[in-house]
């Protein structure tokens, strides 16, 4: 279980699709994603809902419905392939390997059992050790994720707690066996917004402190944008840009990341300045527009937009990628107050 | 070199983001006062009406407990033909049947009999059912679909005749009779906890269980069961009641248990000759019978109306 080569990125994935048969046709949520993670390194993944940014964490981690499910690609995870692991390998994986801090912790806690057996449930499930040892563990974890007087809480049940707190018990949860990758799916979104930068920034620290990889995904750009090491655009199932997060922000090239930022409010705006939106909806994922998959929505698009469909672009020397025909300029200064 | 406002741009989001984090402290201070015990949430009580209900049934299952050493006439033996079928006296309160035995003592051998049938009854069906109605709402594939099937064709067939089938073949004892009914039992139990358990496996904090590592076994037994276990228990009490009155019903149509084992039903089923001259030998022992379903019907409802959890609850 443990890493045999140094030299194999932590996650590896190439041409990863998911695909699910519904009534009304084949969903294509995820459509050929390609990315490499480095142990201790953070993937931002953006996108606004119905991008596919969720259902491509699970599938990465296995955690999809096994019927209805089309996956094809691969995912390698120290060089050894998990896509088509059945769920008895995966198992193995989950929580010992990798894990997940989910979206909303109100649902994401077992209402009618105590935190503590939460927390504990995992450690002893992976590691071989004591319930004793395991309850410790569980406070250390408690204190560690910021939650005061351990000891009460773990005794209370999940509805004693407010969302800040039951989200870091989620994050507790997570982390009891040191996975070496976290997924957290938008862990900030269900919370409110005063406790979602201490959220994101236990998040981080834990991150530091533990070496994990983590692939933090999110609709905001701006949750992103201190705390990403590379940040991927996603849209209609597929990354749209790709770059390190200061080559991203420096010379964004995709027009829907351009008005991702764009629509993101300033403290600097004055006051009753109009929210900027993308215009239109998300596309179609059954069947999606001919040619590029934003161009219905693209202020920019011309008719090749419509017609052909504009590959990922090879990486500059910066690693920078991205899917457009009429990219925005860099000289472009993009606005910012 | 990458043009500087890159920089520049990631620095002021990120300030941006960080004004959200202002400090709650007069509102997590309360929260932390009230959470810490300083002020006590109320725990709902008991209505009158549960209240009620739970005496009834104490007392009848000390009364069936307690029958062999409670002052009271043996229920086969001590007969007197010479004083058949009397209405109740101060000194025999539900009267005499037709073969002069008394009616209250056995109603009272009656209950312990009965009340043992229903309950193991409804036990083995709660078990059998209950693991059934686990897999089948789990597993949603094959095996769940399968299962389901064979629930509702169990549920399909008329139970009263599938229960008669079952007694007419095997022997009209105690042990076949409960036998029968537990087998009625079994479909009604697993489909409610098939229901139960397809949504609670749908939450996420299922998922989340499976993200830690959890197995199907573990995360059935941990995760879901608990939760199902309030719906599992309402539906029992009521079925409890409705294998009393199957019990009683099989009796009285002269399937059920043979007439010399003293249940509700046989009570009622000597009284039912007697009906014009008295009928208080089927009338007390029914009442007996309404009451007792009554509680567990009224006590199954309280069951799911304080463990109905609803997502705003959570």
């Amino acid at each position: 279980m443990t890493g045999m080569e140094t030299n194999e990125p932590l996650l590896v994935v190439e041409d990863l699709r998911t695909h699910f048969d519904t009534e009304r046709g084949l969903v294509r949520a995820v459509d050929g994603v390609t990315f490499t993670l480095e142990r201790g390194r953070t993937l931002g993944v953006v996108g606004e809902s119905g991008s596919g940014k969720t259902v491509l964490s699970r599938s990465i981690m296995g955690l999809l419905p096994k019927s209805g499910v089309q996956r094809s690609g691969s995912v390698r995870f120290e060089g050894v392939e998990l896509l088509g692991a059945d769920a008895g390998v995966m198992a193995d994986y989950w929580g010992d390997q990798m894990a997940m801090v989910f979206q909303d912790p109100m649902t994401s806690l077992n209402p009618v059992m105590r935190i503590g057996n939460q927390i504990t449930e995992g450690l002893r499930q992976h590691l071989d050790i004591s319930k004793d040892y395991a309850r410790e563990t569980a406070l250390t974890l408690l204190s560690s994720v910021g939650i005061p007087e351990p000891e009460r809480r773990l005794k209370q049940y999940p509805h004693e707690m407010s969302g800040g707190m039951r989200q870091r018990v989620m994050i507790a949860i997570a982390i009891a066996c040191g996975p070496k990758l976290l997924f957290a799916d938008e862990p900030t979104t269900a919370l409110d917004v005063t406790v979602q930068a201490q959220i994101l920034d236990l998040l981080q620290a834990q991150q530091r402190e533990r070496y994990m990889a983590m692939i933090l995904v999110t609709h905001d750009l701006g949750v992103v944008a201190g705390r990403a090491d590379e940040i991927a655009v996603m849209y209609a199932g597929r990354i749209v840009e790709k770059a390190p997060t200061k080559v991203l922000f420096a010379e964004m090239r995709h027009p829907y990341t351009e008005a991702l930022l764009a629509s993101i409010p300033k403290i600097a705006d004055p006051s009753h300045t109009r929210l900027q939106t993308i215009g239109g909806r998300p596309p179609n994922l059954i069947s999606p527009p001919v040619g590029c998959k934003f161009s219905p929505r693209c202020a920019y698009a011309q008719d090749r937009c419509h017609t052909e469909d504009p590959p990922l672009t090879e990486p500059d020397e910066h690693g920078h990628q991205f899917r457009c025909w009429y990219p925005v300029e860099i000289s472009k200064k993009p606005e910012v107050a | 070199m990458l043009p500087d406002h890159g920089e520049e741009l990631i620095q002021t989001l990120a300030a941006d983001e960080r004004l959200h984090d202002v400090p709650t402290d007069a509102a997590t201070q309360h929260f932390a006062a009230v959470q810490a015990g300083s002020v006590k949430v109320k725990r709902k009580g008991f209505t009158v009406g549960a209240w009620l209900a739970m005496i009834w049934l104490a007392l009848l299952i000390a009364a069936a407990v307690l029958a062999p050493v409670l002052p009271i006439p043996d229920p086969i033996n001590d007969a007197d033909p010479t004083k058949a079928a009397q209405g109740p006296s101060w000194s025999h309160i539900f009267g005499l049947d037709g073969n002069g035995r008394d009616v209250f003592a056995r109603v009272i051998w009656g209950a312990r009999n009965s009340l043992f049938i229903a309950f193991v009854a409804v036990l083995s069906g709660f078990v059998l059912g209950g693991i059934l109605g686990l897999v089948a709402g789990y597993f949603k594939g094959r095996i769940g679909g399968a299962l389901g099937a064979l629930t509702d064709i169990l549920l399909a067939f008329p139970q009263l005749v599938l229960a008669l089938a079952v007694v007419s073949f095997l022997g009209r004892t105690v042990p076949n009779v409960t036998l029968a009914l537990g087998i009625v039992s079994i479909p009604i139990l697993s489909r409610i906890t098939r229901a139960s358990t397809l949504t609670w496996s749908e939450r996420e904090f299922v998922t989340a269980a499976r993200a830690q590592g959890a197995g199907h076994v573990r995360t059935m037994v941990r995760e879901v069961l608990p939760n199902v276990l309030p719906a599992m228990i309402s539906i029992a009490l009521l079925g409890i009641a409705v294998a009393i009155v199957a019990e009683a019903s099989l009796s009285i149509i002269g399937a059920g248990v043979k007439p010399d084992v003293t249940t509700w039903g046989n009570v009622i089923f000597a009284g039912q000759s007697f009906i014009r001259e008295a009928p208080s030998m089927v009338l007390l022992p029914s009442l007996v019978i309404f009451f007792t379903v009554f509680s567990l019907n009224y006590l199954g409802d309280v069951v799911r109306a304080r463990f109905d959890v609803r997502e705003s609850a959570l």
